[in-house]
């Protein structure tokens, strides 16, 4: 037990330490989420009629995408220098390993997310309540885009070009996510009991993290048996 | 004491429609230096990732002290040592930190002892230099250097003379030997002239011949 969570420590470091020497991966999905959220009061509306009820959607649909954008870096590198075959190869279960890959990954694109979003939903003029609850619907709900995004990352490994098929495969699964997180930021700004639609934001992030590594672990295996 | 360590039963396995090798049954004993010989494309790789479990497209029974290897998963992973054509070291890291990274699934390994392993491997200097500033030679000795702390009793070495210098070569070489006199096992692939006395073969990309002249 000690040396499976030694070895899920160092697997997340490594990833905290080649991130932050290469920070363009870092920012990209940084720079996109703010860039799409500035985009919307230019192209469409600056009005707060406008931008108060849709900000919420704005910003999540936002998060989704940059999320989205950073998947394909996610056990690519690995693959390619073939860090993959020596996690694979380590005493511990595999999932484990894939757990920690993707918590790494959350805290490397997921939370900074979520610290950017008070500034961004202040941009987009909503309110204090209405904040603090997106914040909370993007902290829970970002880990869970991180862990479904496994799955899709380690089934498309073995292709030269992943793009489109990863974003195909993943969307359906991220829907459910999206909808609750923005339902619950509507709710609050009608001034709706949230703590419901929370819990249940709760339960998609435990089926995640308990499910999705297995699911990724078993993707990785197929995916290194071809390669 | 000579129970074999990993036994392949009828290993068989196809790729794009071509059989790269079937009916390859074999032993990895105890204290003994193994070489998969094949020219090109003849499946030394292919069959070097089924024999470290990597590769599960390949019919028949990879063996672990005379267990079904799936049974003692845990126990194989713990007791072999792969090193690929791709052997995990992360340009972004330094020697140090790659091989940090490298060692801490598998029970780690103090600095002292991996700074020390980096200096016998000729990198002494440049264990906080980061690997993409090292040249391609240089980096596979820092995954050689890995060779120096490591106690698996079996080692699977794909091609791990590529782009080492005759020095280098020879220093392995001597590693190699003294590591079957301790009685550790070894399996290899190499296009290098290896001497070691008392090496066991395996021959590929023989029993495809017919298989190809058919097709055509």
């Amino acid at each position: 037990m000690g040396s499976d969570l030694s070895a899920m420590k160092a697997v997340m470091l490594r990833d905290i330490k080649t991130s932050l020497r290469q920070p363009q991966d870092l920012l990209n999905p940084l720079l996109f989420f703010i860039l799409v959220v500035m985009l919307f009061p230019l192209g469409v509306s600056p009005e707060v009629e406008f931008l108060q009820p849709a900000g919420g959607g704005i910003l999540w649909v936002a998060a989704l995408l940059s999320v989205l954008l950073s998947l394909d870096h996610l056990f690519r590198h690995d693959f390619d220098d073939g860090t993959l075959e020596q996690l694979m190869l380590q005493p511990q279960p595999l999932f484990l390993l894939v757990l920690a890959k993707s918590i790494a990954h959350w805290l490397l694109t997921g939370l900074p997310l979520v610290v950017l979003t008070p500034l961004l939903a202040v941009m987009v003029h909503l309110e204090g309540n209405s904040i603090g609850v997106l914040c909370l619907t993007l902290l829970i709900g970002t880990p869970v885009l991180s862990l479904i995004g496994a799955i899709g990352a380690a089934l498309t490994l073995g292709l030269r070009s992943a793009g489109v098929l990863l974003s195909l495969m993943i969307i359906p699964l991220y829907i459910p996510v999206l909808i609750f997180g923005t339902g619950t930021v509507m709710a609050a700004a009608e001034g709706a009991a949230v703590a419901g639609q929370l819990a249940l934001m709760g339960a998609f992030l435990a089926l995640a993290l308990t499910l999705a590594p297995f699911a990724a672990a078993a993707a990785l295996r197929i995916s290194l048996s071809n390669g | 004491m000579s129970e074999p360590l990993l036994q392949a039963v009828n290993l068989h396995c196809e790729r794009d429609h071509r059989t790269l090798f079937r009916d390859l049954s074999f032993s990895i004993l105890p204290a003994t230096l193994t070489r998969v010989e094949g020219p090109n494309g003849s499946g030394k790789t292919t069959l070097l990732r089924v024999l470290a479990g990597l590769n599960d497209n390949a019919d028949g029974q990879v063996l672990w002290h005379g267990e079904d290897r799936g049974a003692s998963r845990e126990s194989f992973l713990r007791n072999t040592l792969y090193i690929g054509h791709r052997p995990g070291i992360k340009a972004m890291l330094t020697p140090l930190e790659n091989l940090q990274a490298l060692t801490a699934g598998r029970g780690g390994c103090p600095d002292s002892a991996l700074r020390q392993a980096l200096a016998g491997t000729g990198l002494s200097g440049f264990e906080d230099i980061p690997c993409r500033r090292l040249s391609a030679g240089q980096q596979r000795r820092v995954a050689l250097a890995r060779l120096l702390v490591a106690d698996e009793p079996l080692w699977i070495l794909d091609e791990i003379f590529t782009a080492i210098d005759a020095q280098g070569v020879e220093a392995l070489e001597r590693l190699l030997v003294q590591r079957v006199a301790e009685g550790g096992s070894i399996i290899l692939t190499t296009h290098h002239d290896l001497r070691v006395p008392g090496m066991e073969r395996i021959r590929l990309g023989d029993s495809d011949h017919e298989e190809v002249s058919h097709g055509l």
